[in-house]
This record gives structure tokens, sequence and C-alpha cells, in this order.
């Protein structure tokens, strides 16, 4: 039994960790102030602090913490994209996840058990062969696998459909996995305020105060705050937040659904996802299958689920593994993903000299939680935005210098 | 045998005695039992271990809504014990046990359970190595995570699906669900009313209520030809717009309804004290449920905890049922529960108020209840029958957007509902007296027919009769602990307090961190409780910390259900049968069969070299009915292709022939295709097959959009495609009978006929993909078949030779023909392709223009070439292989392939734009990681003149 156990059953009272200080009173002013309490806007405050000695840090977090998107999403991680850009940026981030119950001292449950997805068509091939090439390029472990390579690595999917159906092969890579979403967030928040970092809970930003190119101070439902420097990386509201400083931002919002069965023994090891199935499958550490897929075809700011989609994804589910039709689904849920043109994010300097931007996440931010808030943290502690975000800048989408992940995101986030 | 004579057991069918094995032991019970009634009447009352510490568990509810009861049958995991019927020779085993659900060796969890706090995962288990997570304790957690075993043979089951439309849905039979259901139908409107038991009444069935109340309710029914009654259904979610899934076995009726009438009742809680999970513990309903359901006394011995007149009714049930009942603790004052109270102490049942009940023990390995502690004394009994309170059943109404409050007078969870098509009746309404409920039931009806246009007295609501607390919840926290919150995920009262203790004091937060209604029930006994416990650790009320949020599912589901019946969709041209007899090597192409050969597996590199040859030497024949067909009628015809497309239209002369590319607002290049302008205010154009679905939407888009005066119609299925190719194509043409002047002059490249062919109307166009003569013809899909065997029959002097998909792209790229979505990505432009030609440069505008013109001075980064592989080239790169330059990727080779013309491998790639000259070299890395170097050359490798495809 770890050590660590013994503390709990051999002291008389519960020894308190203290995760997650009360939300305290406003101050005046704080060096920087970070818009949104998820994971990305609290791994940029656990890096400031820890790593660039910035320590008057308030994160504004309008509802609970990290109950958007961190807590919705369905924590794919992985580096197989098809850009060398991108590749780059999300292997940094896998590496990061590889360290990071060490780095937080808390265990986020990061469980690189690997991610096979599923090509039905040649062009689906070729788009994996691209990426896997890329990929071995950049020094990932991404390659191809055959028909038998499929069965290998995942026996039970159903192999005989044929038709459109039939599974050609699909792209093995080595370096996915998943994490507890939430862990991820409450590790950094922990850190975080012991650090001297302020989580302002049920804090919401209503405006700003802008003078010239800069914004002086954030007006909050609990009150003005002055602000060296402002970070938005409020996930499905950065289009609406970025508005009230003036910023227009290139995103369009989709409600992204999922759902879970009850939970089984574990059969599933593997992440799986199918490209023309638009559905993925992934089995928890609680034994819940989780099953995700493609975004919902219209705009919305709506979190609420629907029949078509949970049926789109259990037809997908019991397509690959038929023997699911008798098991049962607990919940399902839905997330406001933020999509930009070229399905990356932007990061880094927006039109205001003092406001950084990480948005534009849509349906793969969680993977980049430590890697977005480290990166961002670099940059508003430098004043300057590091090579490794410069392709993801804003001004790409004037300047047509623009990150083309769809075909790496469509079914698979 | 606990069983109990009739009337008791209204479920079950004494008749039919049916044979069943749990944990391998054989039993017996009735047709209508359930798994846990006939396990019961057995004396069988433990059925499962629980997640985390192993504890027996038994029947709570009887409604199969948590955890406690489920069970594994072979093929069917985590199955509801309590409401899934028995039947003859079924195998049912017991979830999540290490060994036996007797002998379970995971049950020195139960020991060990302080050196596992809340949480306790996440402080834990992360060395000594950075990958021990994953090597070693993720295993061994995995292994004791989950509850029921997947079968991963199960045999394939059917699933059908329906879809039902009605004025009014009443979701629940219960008596304001019957009231709702009658007083709707009868007032006209088309009713369903369905409900999750297997008959109507809901608790006029197991509750002590006058049995001619429900039989009064159902003849009234039974007249009413416009009520469906839909049994065995439950609504398992309520989706915008009034659009409900009903499901009804194997069977989805998805519905939708005009008005909703959610009367779905409340949810008994149960009581928190120490060891308040051991069998023998139930709800006051789940024993009245045995008892008049099932026949199945639920002990002997009983103590009664009783807060309510539901709770002394189960007590003079239990007597009925010929148990004893040694006490009812009440933990209000004396008093407050009228003659019931007067009734029970005639009947000599000790009546204890102010009390409650504190800790239970149990027997050996806590198996059963053995006493509980009352006032600090203990008292001996099997049978605990808990009735303190229920909550509404908020699941459904809060899913249609009910509000949850909190009225801390009444200890009463409350929802309100946003005036609209969905109306609450009976106790989810909070009417839980039977004549209030009717009542609300016939209110809830008057307000749907008033909104569905019936002239309706609507009742104005009546006070209730009685005004009490419906919940008072005792919560007794242990030192001990073993005091469930939440019985499926064993969390314990102290777990939430220390959870607020961490600083997860919002609801969301507790539920995450510590799993609290996550299980099967989803919170349904325990939610209450938890905000209770949660508003009392962190200074708040219960109304500021409320509920999660109430997700679909309301219930469990299949999958199978969802899924329903499901067949891979696939199209077939109409020359499907053709190949087929002419041996092709048929296969899917996105949902088109499509024959990649003519001839044996054996044989299949011959054959295609065979048909290439044919196409180049002689006349080849290709079906092409799978491209994408779109007519465009009306007088700005041509201006609205000049919008959507890069080339002009407008000027286009009738009778000619043009090509199309299409890009998106990106400028990026999406698809190409041609348009032949059979007249002035008719084209007819084709779109590649994966992109015309989309390229379709997109024209009814913009058309809207521009408001043009133009016509889109999709043919693709009702037209067939047939490309004769070669040299020789013209005189197989030449030699059919027809109205068409094939020759040279009366029909040069890139114009279009239409007329007739062997007896079959067609549009003819001189295009093609590889390079030759071609002629394509299109017609009616009906008549494809016979103009095949026209050609076929005209073609065979010549050598004409149907030829497959394998052979048309190796032609395709010998000429250096691009595919769109293969030789493109997301953002080729024109000019990257070399496409410069295609782009009109005087129209004003067209989808995409804008954007080339930016990226056209942002400068070309890449370009699309052909590359040379000399006969006897080692390492011939495959597709999607990186063009390196420096060692950086600037490119990717995107077509590659052998041409038997020219006798070597050619490929299509995009290079660096200073390497797009003729002779430069470029790098290509291997997928094998060798690099290796290639020519530059014009995309045209084969007759770069395009001298062939004008003669």
């Amino acid at each position: 039994m770890p050590l660590r156990l013994l503390k709990y059953g051999l002291s008389r009272d519960y020894p308190v960790s203290g995760d997650i200080p009360a939300t305290p009173a406003l101050k005046p002013a704080y060096d920087v102030v970070i818009i949104g309490g998820g994971g990305h806007g609290l791994s940029c405050a656990h890096h400031l602090a820890k790593y660039h000695g910035i320590k008057s840090v308030a994160v504004l977090e309008k509802g609970y913490l990290a109950g958007g998107n961190t807590a919705r999403n369905t924590t794919t991680i992985r580096s197989n994209y098809i850009t060398p850009e991108g590749i780059a940026f999300y292997k940094e981030g896998v590496e990061l996840f590889e360290r990071l119950s060490q780095e937080l001292d808390f265990n986020v449950m990061f469980s690189q058990r690997g991610q096979l997805t599923l090509a039905h068509t040649e062009a689906t091939m070729r788009s994996f062969h691209m990426r896997a090439e890329m990929g071995k390029h950049m020094g990932t472990r991404t390659e191809v696998v055959d028909q038998k390579g499929v069965e290998e690595l995942c026996p039970l999917i159903n192999m005989d459909y044929g038709g459109a159906l039939e599974i050609l092969g699909g792209l093995w890579h080595a370096d996915g996995g998943t994490a507890r979403h939430d862990a991820v967030a409450w590790g950094y928040a922990a850190q975080a305020s012991r650090r001297g970092v302020e989580i302002h809970q049920r804090t919401e930003v209503q405006g700003f105060e802008v003078v010239g190119d800069r914004v002086q101070a954030v007006k909050t439902n609990r009150g003005r705050v002055a602000c060296g420097q402002v970070l938005i990386a409020t996930g499905g509201m950065n289009y609406d937040v970025a508005l009230m400083a003036g910023v227009e931002l290139p995103i369009r919002c989709y409600p992204l659904q999922a759902m879970v069965t009850q939970p089984l023994k574990p059969w599933l090891h593997t992440l799986v996802s199918s490209v023309s199935l638009h559905t993925y499958l992934v089995q928890s550490s609680r034994g819940e299958v989780v099953i995700g897929g493609g975004s919902d075809p219209y705009q919305l700011y709506s979190t609420r689920s629907t029949l078509d989609m949970k049926v789109h994804l259990a037809e997908g589910a019991v397509h690959l593994f038929p023997f699911l039709q008798g098991v049962r689904l607990l919940r399902q849920w839905a997330g406001i993903t933020d999509m930009t043109p070229d399905y990356s994010p932007i990061m880094g300097a927006s039109p205001l000299a003092n406001l950084w931007l990480d948005c534009g996440w849509g349906t793969w931010g969680f993977k980049a939680t430590p890697v977005a808030g480290k990166r961002m943290a670099q940059t508003i502690a430098d004043g300057r935005v590091p090579d490794i975000l410069k392709p993801f800048a804003l001004e790409r989408f004037e300047t047509f210098r623009l990150l083309n992940e769809m075909g790496a995101t469509a079914a698979s986030h | 045998m606990n069983r109990l004579p009739a009337p008791f057991g209204s479920r079950i069918d004494r008749s039919r005695p049916i044979r069943f094995s749990f944990e391998g032991k054989p039993f017996e019970g009735y047709a209508g039992d359930s798994m846990a009634s006939a396990l019961a009447a057995s004396g069988q009352w433990v059925l499962s271990r629980s997640f985390k510490y192993h504890r027996p568990r038994g029947i709570l509810s009887m409604t199969g809504a948590d955890a406690n009861a489920l069970v594994q049958l072979p093929s069917d995991p985590n199955v509801a014990a309590e409401r899934t019927p028995i039947s003859e020779g079924l195998r049912v085993s017991a979830q999540n046990v290490n060994g036996s659900l007797e002998h379970d060796r995971d049950a020195v969890m139960d020991r060990f359970g302080r050196f596992l706090p809340v949480g306790f995962y996440y402080r834990t288990f992360m060395g000594p190595r950075r990958d021990s997570w994953l090597k070693f304790w993720e295993p061994i957690i995995r292994r004791k995570a989950g509850l029921g075993l997947v079968d991963t043979k199960a045999p394939h089951r059917h699933f059908d699906k329906t879809h039902l439309h009605c004025d009014v849905l009443v979701v629940g039979a219960g008596p304001a669900g019957l009231s709702a259901a009658i007083a709707a139908a009868e007032a006209g409107a088309d009713v369903v009313l369905c409900d999750e038991n297997p008959e109507i009444g809901g608790a006029l069935t197991y509750g002590r209520y006058d049995p001619a109340i429900l039989s009064g309710l159902s003849s009234k029914l039974e007249a009413l030809p416009n009520l469906k009654v839909l049994t065995g259904t439950v609504c398992n979610g309520w989706y915008e717009d009034n659009w409900l899934p009903l499901i009804q076995g194997d069977r989805l009726h998805r519905t939708r309804a005009r008005e909703v009438i959610l009367a779905t009742g409340a949810i008994e809680q149960p009581a928190v004290f120490r060891n308040n999970d051991l069998p023998g513990i139930m709800l006051g309903g789940a024993a009245q449920r045995l008892i008049r359901h099932y026949g199945v006394r639920p002990g002997q011995s009983a103590v009664v905890l009783a807060a309510n007149d539901d709770g002394y009714r189960t007590a003079l049930d239990l007597l009925d049922a010929g148990l004893s009942v040694v006490e009812l603790v009440d933990p209000r004052p004396a008093g407050v529960a009228g003659s019931l109270e007067a009734e029970l102490r005639g009947k000599g049942v000790a009546i204890r108020n102010g009390a409650t009940v504190e800790a239970a023990e149990g027997t050996a390995g806590n198996r059963h209840l053995a006493r509980v502690r009352v006032g600090g004394s203990w008292t001996a009994c099997d049978l605990l029958a808990v009735s303190i309170g229920s909550a509404p059943a908020w699941q459904l109404p809060c899913q249609a957007g009910g509000k949850v409050g909190y009225d801390a007078g009444m200890q009463t969870m409350t929802i309100t509902l946003p005036q609209g098509s969905v109306h609450l009746a009976g106790a989810v309404a909070g009417a839980d007296d039977l004549e209030d409920a009717i009542a609300s039931g016939r209110r809830a009806a008057a307000n749907a027919l008033s909104r569905l246009g019936h002239a309706v007295a609507v009742e104005s609501p009546v006070t209730p009769k009685t005004i009490r607390p419906r919940y008072v919840q005792p919560i007794v926290a242990d030192p001990k602990g073993r005091d469930f919150v939440d019985f499926d995920e064993d969390l314990q009262v102290k777990d939430l307090q220390n959870a607020t203790k961490e600083g997860y004091r919002e609801i969301e937060l507790v539920k995450r961190f510590t799993t609290v209604g996550m299980g099967p029930s989803q919170g349904r006994h325990s939610a209450l409780a938890t905000a209770r416990i949660v508003a009392e650790a962190t200074g708040r009320t219960v109304g500021e910390i409320g509920i999660t949020t109430a997700r679909p599912p309301v219930g469990p589901e299949t999958l199978g259900v969802l899924a329903g019946h499901h067949e891979v969709l696939e199209r077939r041209t109409a020359l499907h049968a053709r190949h087929v007899a002419l041996n092709a090597a048929m296969k899917p192409v996105g949902a088109w069969w499509r024959p990649y050969y003519y001839g044996d597996a054996s044989s299949a590199g011959e054959a295609v070299r065979e048909e290439i040859l044919a196409v180049r030497e002689g006349v080849g024949l290709l079906d092409v009915s799978t491209l994408g067909k779109l007519e465009i009628r009306g007088p700005d015809a041509g201006e609205f292709l000049d919008r959507l497309y890069t080339m002009a239209h407008a000027n286009q002369p009738v009778g000619r022939v043009r090509y199309c590319l299409m890009l998106n607002e990106m400028g990026s290049v999406v698809d190409d295709g041609v348009a032949y302008r059979m007249a002035q205010d008719q084209f007819y154009v084709t779109a590649t097959t994966g992109a015309v679905a989309r390229v379709y939407a997109d024209m009814l888009f913009w058309n809207a959009e521009w408001r043009l005066k133009v016509d889109v119609l999709n043919l693709t299925g009702a037209f067939s495609g047939l490309n004769v190719t070669g040299p020789k194509a013209r005189q197989v043409l030449g030699a059919l009978e027809s109205d068409i002047d094939f020759s040279r002059d009366a029909f040069p490249y890139l114009s279009g006929r239409d007329g007739m062919v062997a007896g079959v109307p067609v549009r003819v166009m001189r295009i093609g993909f590889t390079g030759e003569l071609s002629y394509e013809l299109h017609c009616p899909s009906s008549l494809a078949p016979s103009l095949w065997d026209a050609v076929m029959a005209a073609g065979r002097p010549h050598g004409l030779r149907p030829y497959g998909l394998e052979a048309s792209r190796i032609l395709r790229l010998e000429k250096g023909h691009i595919l769109i979505g293969q030789d493109t990505d997301a953002i080729t432009t024109p000019d990257e392709l070399g496409f410069g030609w295609a782009v009109s440069k005087k129209k004003p505008f067209f989808v995409g223009k804008r954007s080339i013109e930016m990226r056209a001075r942002l400068g070309q980064t890449r370009k699309l070439v052909g590359l040379n592989f000399p006969a006897g080239t080692r390492n011939i790169p495959g597709e999607s292989c990186l063009v390196l330059r420096g060692g950086a990727p600037v490119g990717q080779t995107t077509s590659v392939g052998y041409s038997p013309s020219l006798g070597r491998h050619i490929a299509l790639a995009y290079v660096h734009v200073d390497d797009q000259a003729e002779g430069s070299r470029v790098t290509v890395k291997c997928r094998n990681g060798e690099l290796i170097e290639a020519p530059v050359v014009a995309h045209a490798f084969f007759d770069p003149t395009n001298a062939r495809q004008e003669i």
C-alpha cells in the first residue's frame, strides 16, 4: 500500500490538503488577470507563479471551477496532427502530460494507452499516411497499420461489415492517451493557489475599461479590477468575452456532444476512433465507456443534448463493437466549442497591447492544457510571443497563413 | 418460502412456475416475477456487492434505479434485477465480486476504508517512477473498476424504431397521469399515455388504496379509442420541441408531442445512518411493491421508520402480510399522523415519536439486517422499512427547462417549469395526496387542451388538503462511518464533508471530486441528502446548493435500442449487374460500389494493364454513373455558375462544354467538373462523386442567398454515365443508330449534343479523363443497361473493353489530371495546381475570388508538379510521402503509380515553388525513412501536347 494512504488511515482526523481555497475578496488590482477558471487559465496561473515568479494573479471564473469544457471534454491527448507547427506544439503538450502528476503532486491519471484511428476509405488511408509521415518526421510515435495491425491492437473491433464501412487500416499513435480532466484543473488550482494565485469563483467579467491600446481594468459582477496584463481563456465564451474588449475573433460556436455508458469491467484498452463514422470510444479508469463524435451542424450556445446525436453515436459504437448493443447508456452531455476556420487555436497577442489570447480551442483544447498554460505564461511574463506559438497568431486569418488541421481533428478531437 | 397468498401478488401467475439460477444455485419463481422478487421469495436477499467496499447489498427501492440490484446475465451486464422478469433457464449472477457473492475476497476493502478516503486516488499511485501509474497502478485500479462484464461474443439482437405523433403525451400512469390522460382524451385530443411499469396505476397498484379507484379510472380509459396506452414503456428523455424517446423493450418510439404532461411521481428517499445499506433495509415503497406486486413477504419482524402517512400505511400493510411490526419510529412529534396512528396503535404497534433510527447492525458479514438502534437501545428485526419522504422525480422536468428549488419550511424540493407546452401533474408537482393528485392531473390536461385550442374550463388550483413537511430525512452521521449517502458509489457523510474541506464546495465540484450521483442511480437517492450535507458543511442553504444538472437519459438505455436496426448504406449504379456479369472486382468507393478491374484477382495486374492498353490503343468503356450530376435551369443559370465557379459560363455558347473549378470562400479548390450548356437557360453540370452532396447543398445555400432566377436539380441517381474512350471511340459510336453526328467537325472536342443513341435519349459530351478521344454519354438510369449493351455490341468488332477504376486512375495520372481531394488539400489554390488558365480574370465576383487574389499577393510557397522515377529506381515512395527541402517538409507526393504506357513510375507532388521548373531535383522521404531524389517534369506525362484527345 502506498505510504500516502497510511497517512489517511492512521490519522485521527482527515488530513485536509485544501486544494481549492474559498474565494477571497477581490483586490483592486493584480499584475495579471486571467479570465476563465478552466484548465488553460489555471495552468497559465500555475506557470506564472512557479516559473516566472508572478504571484499577483487573479483567475476569474464565472461559474464553478473548471466547469466549462474542462469538465465536459472527453480527454483525448495526442499529437498526431498534420501540420509541422501543430505537431511541434501538441508534442510538447504530450510530453508535459507525461510528467504532470509529479509536477502537480496530484494524480491526473495520464493513461498513455495509445490511440487507434480507423480508416474506412482509401482517402482516409492517404491522409493517415500523410499524418504518419509528418509525425515520424517530427519525432512522434505515429504509424499507419493495416487490417491485421488493427486486429492486433484492438482484437474486439468488428472487421466483418465490409462494403462502405470495411476497415482498411488505421493510424496508430502510441503517444496518445487520456487523463482525468477534472484532476488536471484541480491540480493546477491547488499548486497555483499555494503560490499565492487567487481563484475567484462565481466572478463574471462584464466588461473592460480600454484606454488607448491597453486594458486598464476588468469589470466584474464583484467589482472593478485593475490589471497589468489580461489573458482570455474562456472556452466557449471566448468570442463574447473578447468582443467586450472590442476584439472580434474569427470564431463560431457549436455544441459538441458526448455520452457515457454504465461502468463495465475493462475491455477496451486503447482509444478508438473512426473517421467515417464520426465516433470515438475510450474506456475510463472507472470502467465507463465514453463515446463522442462530430459536432452539431449548426451554431448554438446551448449545452442541451439531442436525441439524434445520441442515436448517431450509438450507431457508430455498435458498428465498431456490435456486442455493445446490450450495454446501457448512463448519461449524455454537451459543451460549447469555439471553432476557428482552420481547426487550430488562436494564441498570443491581440490588437490590445496587454490583452493576450488563449482562444479558439474548439473541440481539441484539453490536450493542450499544460502546454498552452506554460507557453502563455511565458508570453505574458516576457511580453513577447515565443516561436512555438507564432504560427497560432490571430493575424494568420488576415494573412492566410492558416494551419489547417481539419482533417486531423474531424473525428477524434 | 416468503410467498403470501392471493390477492397479494398482482403481477405473478402462480400457475406458471419458472426455474432459473442465481450464482449457480437453482431458484424457482412465477411468471411475472422480477429476478429480485423471485430471489426474495426464496430468502435470497443479497443481490450484489458494492462498488468500493464490496459490502453485501440487496433490494432498496424495487424500482431498478440503483446499483444495489444490478446483476449480470450471460450476455448482458448491469441488468436491473428489480425490474427484469425471470425466464425459464435464465442464468443470473452477481456483479463486482472477487470470488463469489457469498464469499467475496474483496470484502476486506470494507476494513481498509479508512485508508481510502474520498479522492485518495488523486493523492497517490503516482510513483515511484514516472510511468508507474500506467504500468502498475492503473491496471490494478482498472481491474477493480467497473460493474458488469460485457460479453464480447453476445449474439446479435434485433431492435427497431417507430415514430409516434400525438396531441398530448402523458408520462406516468399513476393517479395524476391517468386523470390527465382521461381528461385530455375525453376532450377529443389524441393522447398517448406511457408508463414504465407493466401495468397502469402507479402507486394505486402497490399502495394502500381502495381498489375501486383504479378500476374506476381503468374503465374510463378503456372507453377512449383516442387514448393509446403504452405500458412497459419508459420516457427516457425530453429533447427540444417535445421530441421524446419512448422505449418499450427493444423498440424505440421516437415521439413528437404537441403538449407533454409529466406525471412522473416522486422518488422515495433513504435515511442516512450507520449501516443503512444492509440488506433488509428498504424503502417503504419497496416493501409494499414486494407484497402487492409479487406476494413476497419482505421479512418476519419489522421496524418502520416513518415520517409521513405512507410510512404508516406501509406498517399496516406489513401487518396484513403477516409480519410483526415491532415498532414504528417517527421523527416527528406525536399526533401528526391522525387516524392512521390510531389504527396502528389499535393493532398493538408501538409508536415512538421524536426519535429516529441511529444505526443498524448486520448478521455475520453484514449479510442481512439484525437489529437497529433507536434512542440508544437496540431492537432486533430483519426488516427496516423507511418512509421518510420523497423528492419529486425531477429528471424529465429539469430536462424540459424546470428549475429546482427548496422549500425550507416544508423541507421539500420543488420544481417550477416555464410556461409552455410541458406541464406537471401529481406528486412531481407537489400534489402527493391522492385527491390532490387526481385534480392536478385534470388541471394539467385543461392547460394543455386550452393551448391546443380546445375550449375548456380550467379548474383553479385548490389548496392541497394536507399541508405537511414531505421530507423529514434524518441524517445521522456516524463517527465510525458506513453512513451511506450514495449506495452506488459507496459514499459516506464524511466523504462529502471532507470534499468541502478540500475546497470542493460547489455541488458540481462535490460531485466531480466524490463521484456522488455519478453511478447508475444518477443521484435519485442521494441528491437531496448531498445538498443538505453540503449546505450544512458550507454554511449555506439547501436552495443555494441545489442539485447537479439532470441529463438524459432518465434511466439506463441500451446502445442497441438507440442504434436500432442498422445496415451499411450502399449505392449501386444502374450497371451493377452488368459489371458483376463481366466478373468485375467490385469495391466500395465511398457509398458506391464500383468495378476496380474486370477479371480474377489472381491476374489483377495483368487485367489492369490490358485495360489501360485497350484505351490507349483501341477503345474502352467506363461506367461514370457515380459522378455528381446537377441541372441548373432558369434565365440566370449562366450568372449563377459564374458566381459559383472560376471560369466564365454566362457567355458560354449553347452546345459547348466547359471545365468548372469550384473554390470555397478561403480560395481553396473544393471541386471540379464540367458544365454543358444545353440551352440558353439550361446547364448540365458534373461534380466529383464524393463532393456532389456538399456541392448541391452549397448551390441551394447560394441560390437562397443570391435569389437568382434559377432552379437546381440533383440528377445524380436519376442519370447514368458511360465514357467511351480511345482512338477507336468514334468508330464505335458511328456504328450505333443515332441522330447525332459524331464526326470531328460536327462534334468537336469540348462540345455537347443531345439526341438518341440506340433508341436511348442521351446527352453526350466530348470530354474525358484519359487524354484519348472520348465521348461521355449520359442517359436516364433506367435506360442505362440497354445503352451499355448497345455500346458493348457496337464495340465488339473494335476490341472495346470495359475498364475499371484502377485503370482509370493510372490513365488520368499519365495525363497529369488531378483528383480533387487526393491531389488537393484544404489549402490548395488554383495557382498551386497551375490552373491559372481556369480562373477568369474578368469576372467581378466568384466564390473565393477575393481570397485567391489576397493569397496570390502573399506569394506562392508550393506547386504541384510531376515527378519521374526512371525505370530501375530502387525505392519508389508511396503516396503522402514528404518532399523535403533543406531537411524541412515543403510538400508531399499526392498520386503515385506505375505507367504501363511510359514504362516507369510517375507521381504528382507538391514541391517548393522554387523547385517547380522542369529538371529541378527534389528530395522525397520514403515511408521507410530513406531519402531519394527525383526530377521534376510537367504534369502531362503522356501526350503533353494533348493531340490525342482532340482528334
